[in-house]
């Protein structure tokens, strides 16, 4: 018999982003939530061409209006659209969500890379510091930076950010350790690599799967977070139409015009769920076991 | 079966190891998972190391290319490779001598390949690290090589990834990957255990073919006396973290001198083996490496000293001696070298 026959071929000539976009679009939550964020961007990008009315123009005679067929999702306690401030609040959004995330990101992979791979000197340095960063609470640990800096959208971000990077560091780190003791590295090691071509080349490409579903599910929280300090009025300052700082402004009337309350947080809700089922998927979809 | 080659045993050996010692984890609970292991390879020979789960063989193939991760460590002994002295080697003549010099394969070939590169690249990587080869040039390298070890479809089979692979073909690819830099030396531990036994043969054959043809040493680490037999010149076999016997591959199967070497042979099933013979088990287990006991680490579980009822053998380790010119045997029970054995 042929050894073609015993060990049946299993090669498939398609490319590996292309099998795992295959397999995200078969997902039924990566595809719901790539939908919503899509929908997202379109709109933040678009929002000018997009929304009927302008976000900041004041109408006194038409306070608080009801949902209705001039403003669909009525209007807010000085007149101005819902619908058109929901629509650019997608821009501070989408911000809150770059700004945040590649802060922790970035500073959370570097420094979880350097104690996964460094020395147990260097790695009980690091971590100790991220343990005394994450011995604050996280909302006390952004009220603190905060007071310090001042509050302001960009400020808020900064203090989202860092409160970010202990998680993205001790995933980070936890990662490094499974894969140096991987067979894959030692096979490595055995053909001469080098400890830093070890780290760049075979244990970093393998630590991006955990760290982009991390990235997937630690991104809204982050922006509920920032939107948390806008509704306590130490993030984005009004008028601007982020949806933290418009539910604030609105909860005095959540008994008389409810819209006012329900049409920035509904659109929250759905941002953040729409990025959490998009991180279930792409668990799903990396996940070299499944 | 064995291939009738010219010795290849005299002359100055490729690998030197002396009394080499490895130990994990520290204070009383220390196991020594090699005790002053002597071993000597020659060029072009295959040696094939035998011995039960733990009796420290695979940690011995670690300790050749200090692949040993902490707590494990080197605790003394030599290593020699061409004269060089390997334990004393900096990173970076080290990180020259692997891949180069020496390469490994391991049990379960699948863990070994990165999952997230193509394999063409992962057996270009060693070319174009320590050959200087272009992208392109290394690339075609790695798809000669691969259908060298008999890949088939190359080209194709490059862009593949770990997953695509079967296991018979991911060792392939493995062999592919030591041997692209025509080492002197390669280390196989179990090459073939995790694999269907339909590929076993395959695989031994392309070890053996493979390395008979470039002239490459292969220390084949292995608890199949069935696959020492088919591919070996020398079988040496470790017990307890020291060699016990080491001798030509002929004698060591047909007449073992050491009764640890009796028990594994009677232990292994043969071809033409009458259906009321029963395989014989060696009673008992490996000792606790982390106590050390004076006397023979065999002799709890040997049936040899029992008959004799040898006092020595509990009381003293006895050394390992030459029977025969090629031929060494720990054993006070054993017949000395002029003796007839019975």
């Amino acid at each position: 018999m042929s050894e073609a026959l015993l060990e049946e071929p299993v090669f498939e000539a398609v490319p590996r982003w292309r099998q795992l976009l295959g397999r995200l679009l078969r997902n039924r939550s990566a595809v719901a939530g790539s939908t919503v964020l899509l929908i997202l961007v379109l709109l933040a990008a678009f929002a000018p061409l997009i929304a009927p009315y302008d976000p900041f123009k004041i109408n006194p005679a038409q306070r608080l209006m009801p949902p209705g067929a001039l403003h669909w999702l009525g209007t807010d306690e000085v007149g101005r659209d819902l619908l058109s401030r929901i629509i650019h609040g997608t821009r501070y959004f989408l911000l809150i969500c770059a700004v945040t995330a590649s802060i922790s990101a970035s500073i959370g992979t570097v420094l979880g890379l350097i104690a996964g791979a460094g020395s147990s000197l260097t790695d009980g340095i690091i971590m100790r510091m991220i343990d005394i960063l994450l011995a604050f609470p996280y909302i006390l640990m952004v009220l603190v930076v905060v007071a310090i800096l001042g509050p302001s959208l960009w400020t808020g971000m900064a203090a989202v950010g860092i409160a970010g990077i202990p998680g993205y560091a001790r995933l980070v780190r936890s990662a490094v350790l499974t894969i140096k003791a991987e067979d894959y590295v030692v096979s490595v090691r055995a053909l001469g690599a080098s400890e830093a071509e070890i780290l760049f080349r075979t244990v970093l490409p393998n630590v991006l799967s955990p760290l982009i579903v991390y990235l997937s599910f630690a991104t809204p929280l982050a922006a509920l977070l920032a939107s948390a300090l806008s509704f306590a009025g130490l993030g984005t300052q009004p008028p601007a139409p982020e949806w933290g700082a418009m539910l604030v402004n609105s909860r005095t009337y959540l008994f008389s015009a409810w819209w006012a309350v329900a049409a920035p947080g509904t659109a929250l809700f759905i941002s953040i769920f729409g990025m959490n089922i998009l991180g279930n998927g792409l668990r799903d979809v990396l996940d070299p076991r499944s | 079966m064995t291939t009738i080659l010219p010795s290849p045993r005299h002359g100055p050996p490729l690998l030197e190891i002396r009394d080499l010692r490895t130990q994990f984890g520290f204070g009383p609970g220390t196991v020594n998972a090699v005790q002053g292991v002597d071993l000597r390879i020659a060029p072009g020979e295959i040696v094939g190391l035998v011995g039960e789960s733990g009796s420290g063989k695979s940690v011995l193939a670690l300790s050749i290319l200090r692949l040993i991760q902490t707590p494990g460590r080197i605790a003394g002994g030599q290593i020699l490779f061409d004269g060089r002295d390997v334990l004393a080697m900096s990173a970076r003549d080290l990180g020259r001598w692997r891949g180069r010099d020496i390469g490994i394969i391991f049990q379960q070939p699948q863990g070994c390949l990165n999952p997230v590169r193509r394999i063409g690249w992962q057996v270009a990587e060693p070319l174009r690290q320590q050959e200087r080869l272009t992208r392109r040039a290394a690339w075609d390298g790695a798809v000669s090589l691969l259908r060298s070890v008999g890949i088939p479809a190359p080209e194709e089979k490059a862009l593949a990834y770990p997953h695509q692979l079967s296991g018979g073909q991911a060792q392939r690819v493995m062999i592919a990957i030591a041997l692209a830099l025509r080492p002197r030396l390669l280390i196989a531990d179990e090459p073939t255990t995790a694999l269907d036994v339909t590929i076993q043969a395959q695989i031994l054959e392309l070890l053996r073919d493979s390395c008979r043809h470039a002239g490459t040493s292969l220390l084949l680490v292995t608890h199949d006396l069935g696959v020492v037999a088919r591919l070996a010149d020398r079988v040496a076999v470790m017990y307890a973290g020291r060699i016990v016997e080491d001798g030509p591959v002929a004698t060591m199967l047909d007449d073992p001198g050491h009764p640890y070497a009796r028990g594994l042979l009677r232990a292994a099933p043969r071809l033409g083996q009458s259906g009321g013979e029963r395989l014989q088990d060696i009673p008992g287990g490996i000792p606790d490496l982390s106590r050390a006991a004076p006397g023979c680490a065999f002799a709890p579980r040997c049936g040899r000293r029992a008959s004799l009822a040898l006092a020595r053998c509990l009381e003293e380790m006895p050394p390992l001696a030459t029977v025969r010119p090629d031929h060494r045997l720990r054993c006070w029970a054993a017949p000395d070298a002029t003796g007839a054995r019975s």
